[in-house]
């Protein structure tokens, strides 16, 4: 429903296509050959972002923070303890270093001191206990509570916080990365989820939910010169597709963070364009409730996971800018991602085949469904049902709506739609989402082997047994899980091109792994 | 005069008790839809052990009736209560919201009200006319697009690369009145350009009807110019239902706009509400359903005073 369909003069839809899907999987592309300056890094200019969410409804607890508004802005004017590279590397932040005891159950962080937030206050310790302790306890209503849990205990020993948690992590400093937990001045052992003091980057001047933020340079950002070039960043929410690729072409603003796929040839054409798919741990799922017939046959799983085609989907739903998944939650990017599974792909025989496996010839199915799940959600049930005839699936689709979808259907009906961001470590993904008992366990799956495995690799130090551990879960999750990943779809930005940015570019998150603010500069 | 103000008082009280009834519907509407605020604002990181902490912080686990009366007690004293999400007072997150909106409405009005009452009086006068039939098909083909479409339309024409005006109503950096006026004209005019059919054709309708009136003709016959006849003659007495119609479009001006500021990225009430119901943030919603309500109630009884006013017959009433 774009205006912009009113311009098209005939570019065709499948060479866009063709040409998109060669180029889908690179991590960072410049189309029409527009050079990429490798200048250096240069201090000034005013960033001017639109984003695609932002609603009125968004508050400062951090707690809270689920859209990429929140998100974004959290990035540009906090710091957190652990900052995740743009090759996935840890990197010190507000903690200078840590250190974990042989069985990774007792993790030592030591502090930064002088980290100023824009109050002139520099952090203390008590300030990193009080902005975790914010998410813990039963009166939190965080979103990380879930993963913070693992805690049991913290101490302060001058400027060092030691976590003892329940069972051994090797990955806890990757916890600490989450978004959910910036390091916010408390008082009393309390943060103040109304202020919007940090001690990231940018000092927010002005904030209007839903509608935009204004930030000026935090003239006393402890990373000095070597980070965040820009005087000021003005965010924009701009819900509104059309409006937001109008915004950027005529120049309003020089950065929008989701182009809509169905035009991006047309923002393409413009001149000074540069499009940046971001491949990274996002995917879009459609979990089955394991505990339901007939999705407890493991058989019927299978069935419909041959009965998917996933090449169609990567075409058609993400135009390209995406991958096949194999049905496993891990990203081709990821440290312990298994290069050794085979990918699964359309074969309708197959699907019968494990079909016939179940006592069964045929079988129907409905899977209620919401463009709230992914975008592009129904439409990928349609062409699931298409795809899954062939194999003797009758799939019925029950478009739901996107209102109270989370709510009312997704965890509640047998057969949904789902997505994920991606987790910046393996453990994180299976221990949200596939663990036993998790409370986002959309498939409500369970296998014994995979729980053993998930406790094992966690608090393993030794990297070759991590691997190996991570690869046959990965095989398990493919094989026996109950959902199906057919697709990991690429975060597609746009932006014009004064704006430049390092050689490599964050897959973690969008927009730079949400952290451009601090990593881009105008050119 | 005086029956006037009374029907003023008792139109007043009879508005008070019509946003009471409102607050009460919006009320039970809010609990109708599925799911509650705590499992709405959580969303997918929703579990049951913070959805229900989160309910029981804000009161939420009180039955129904409790949070009715309780949300009301604090309206009847000027309090609507903060926003159940940022914990940001209603008023505060409501006042300069409304503030743009009721702006955009004004300005869409200065524009709409004389060019739909010119153009309406113009083809009554030369009616049946090419420029009657013109006036009204274009007219009825603007009012036939979506205003989304309408919208985007006027992007690509007069904004865009190199455009005349922005594509963006961005209001951030206290721009001046005149600045406001540039930057709000491509939403003032697609707002224009929804209105107009309807105030348009009912003034000409409303002025056609009485030209067959024995007065008009007996006017006609005294040798006076067709516009003297139509403007002085006949819309004074055509004023009632003109005046009405205003009233209802300008109503919608206030309230039927969020998809002009969607696309224009305009900070009006529209959004609020919608994203206030989505997350169910029920002080919020009863707070711009209020205003809402308000409108319509006020701009009724404008509509019926002035149109009492415009009849000799009913302010001189035995």
């Amino acid at each position: 429903m774009s205006s912009n369909k009113f311009m098209s003069s005939g570019v065709s839809r499948r060479g866009v296509l063709k040409g998109a899907s060669a180029i889908g999987g690179a991590a960072l592309l410049t189309p029409m050959g527009t050079p990429m300056a490798r200048a250096q890094a240069m201090r000034g200019g005013t960033l001017r972002v639109g984003m695609a969410h932002g609603s009125t409804t968004d508050s400062l607890d951090p707690g809270s923070w689920e859209n990429d508004f929140s998100i974004f802005l959290a990035h540009s004017s906090n710091n957190y303890l652990v900052e995740i590279g743009q090759d996935g590397s840890l990197i010190p932040e507000v903690a200078e270093g840590w250190e974990a005891s042989p069985d990774a159950r007792v993790w030592t962080f030591t502090i930064r001191s002088g980290v100023q937030y824009h109050s002139g206050r520099t952090v203390t310790a008590e300030d990193v206990v009080a902005s975790i302790n914010h998410h813990l306890g039963d009166d939190s209503t965080s979103a990380a509570k879930p993963i913070l849990e693992v805690i049991t205990e913290m101490t302060i020993d001058g400027m060092n916080v030691v976590f003892t948690l329940a069972d051994g992590n090797a990955d806890f400093p990757f916890v600490l990365s989450d978004y959910h937990v910036p390091i916010l001045p408390s008082n009393n052992g309390e943060i103040d989820v109304t202020s919007t003091d940090g001690c990231g980057p940018y000092v927010i001047d002005q904030l209007e939910q839903g509608v935009g933020a204004s930030l000026t340079r935090h003239d006393g950002y402890w990373k000095g010169d070597s980070r965040a070039h820009f005087d000021g960043v003005e965010i924009l929410a701009i819900h509104d597709a059309a409006a937001r690729q109008n915004a950027l072409i005529s120049g309003e603003v020089d950065y929008i963070d989701t182009v809509d796929l169905n035009t991006v040839h047309l923002l393409q054409r413009a001149p000074g364009m540069v499009i940046f798919p971001v491949t990274g741990n996002q995917h879009y799922g459609l979990p089955m409730d394991s505990r339901q017939a007939p999705y407890s046959d493991n058989n019927v799983r299978m069935a419909l996971k041959y009965a998917i085609d996933r090449e169609q989907m990567v075409d058609t739903i993400l135009n390209g800018f995406g991958s096949v998944g194999n049905d496993h939650p891990i990203g081709p990017g990821q440290r312990y991602f298994n290069t050794e599974l085979e990918q699964k792909s359309y074969d309708p025989d197959r699907a019968r085949y494990y079909l016939q496996q179940s006592g069964l010839d045929s079988i129907d199915l409905e899977i209620n469904i919401a463009d709230a799940a992914f975008s592009g959600a129904v439409d990928a049930a349609v062409l699931f049902s298409e795809s899954a005839a062939a194999g003797g699936i009758n799939l019925t689709v029950s478009r739901e709506p996107n209102d109270g979808y989370w709510s009312n259907v997704w965890m509640q009906k047998p057969f949904v739609g789902t997505y994920w961001g991606g987790r910046p470590v393996e453990d994180l993904m299976f221990t949200t989402a596939y663990a036993e008992g998790a409370s986002w366990n959309e498939s409500y799956w369970s296998h014994e082997r995979f729980n053993e495995l998930l406790v094992a690799a966690r608090a393993e130090l030794n990297d070759d047994l991590r691997r190996e551990m991570y690869f046959e879960m990965q095989q398990i999750v493919s094989d026996e899980g109950s959902t199906i990943i057919p697709m990991f779809a690429a975060y597609v930005g746009a932006h014009n091109d004064t704006l430049m940015h390092g050689d490599e570019i964050a897959t973690n998150w969008a927009n730079d792994g949400h952290r451009m603010t601090e990593r881009w500069w105008f050119g | 005069m005086s029956h006037i103000w009374s029907m003023i008082g008792k139109r007043l009280a009879l508005g008070l008790l019509t946003l009471f009834i409102v607050s009460v519907l919006i009320f039970l509407a809010t609990e109708l839809l599925p799911g509650d605020f705590a499992e709405e604002f959580l969303g997918q990181s929703a579990t049951e052990e913070t959805v229900a902490a989160l309910r029981r912080e804000l009161g939420l686990d009180q039955p129904m009736h409790i949070r009715y009366i309780d949300w009301l007690t604090g309206a009847l004293q000027g309090d609507f209560g903060n926003s159940l999400s940022n914990r940001r007072p209603v008023s505060e997150l409501i006042g300069g919201r409304f503030g743009n909106t009721l702006f955009l409405a004004a300005y869409a009005a200065a524009i709409a009200v004389p060019l739909s009452l010119a153009l309406g009086i113009l083809a009554a006068l030369y009616r049946n006319s090419f420029f009657d039939r013109f006036a009204n098909a274009a007219a009825l083909t603007a009012i036939s697009f979506p205003e989304f479409f309408l919208a985007y339309i006027l992007i690509v024409w007069l904004a865009g690369a190199g455009g005349l005006f922005p594509s963006m109503a961005n209001l951030r950096g206290d721009p001046s009145f005149g600045d406001m006026l540039y930057r709000t004209f491509l939403p003032a005019l697609t707002m224009t350009l929804v209105v107009t059919a309807h105030m348009m054709r009912m003034t000409r309708a409303a002025i056609i009807n009485l030209l067959a009136s024995p007065y008009i003709e007996m006017a006609r016959l005294k040798g006076m110019s067709p516009m003297r006849v139509v403007v002085k003659h006949a819309l004074p007495n055509a004023l009632a239902p003109i005046i009405n119609v205003i009233a209802l479009n300008l109503a919608y001006l206030i309230t039927g706009v969020v998809l002009v500021e969607v696309v224009f990225v305009y900070p009006g009430l529209g959004q609020l509400m919608v994203d206030s119901v989505a997350s169910r943030d029920m002080p919020v919603v009863q707070g711009v359903a209020l205003i809402f309500a308000a409108a319509y109630v006020l701009l009724n009884l404008t509509a019926d005073v002035l149109a009492t006013l415009s009849n000799p017959r009913l302010v001189h009433r035995r």
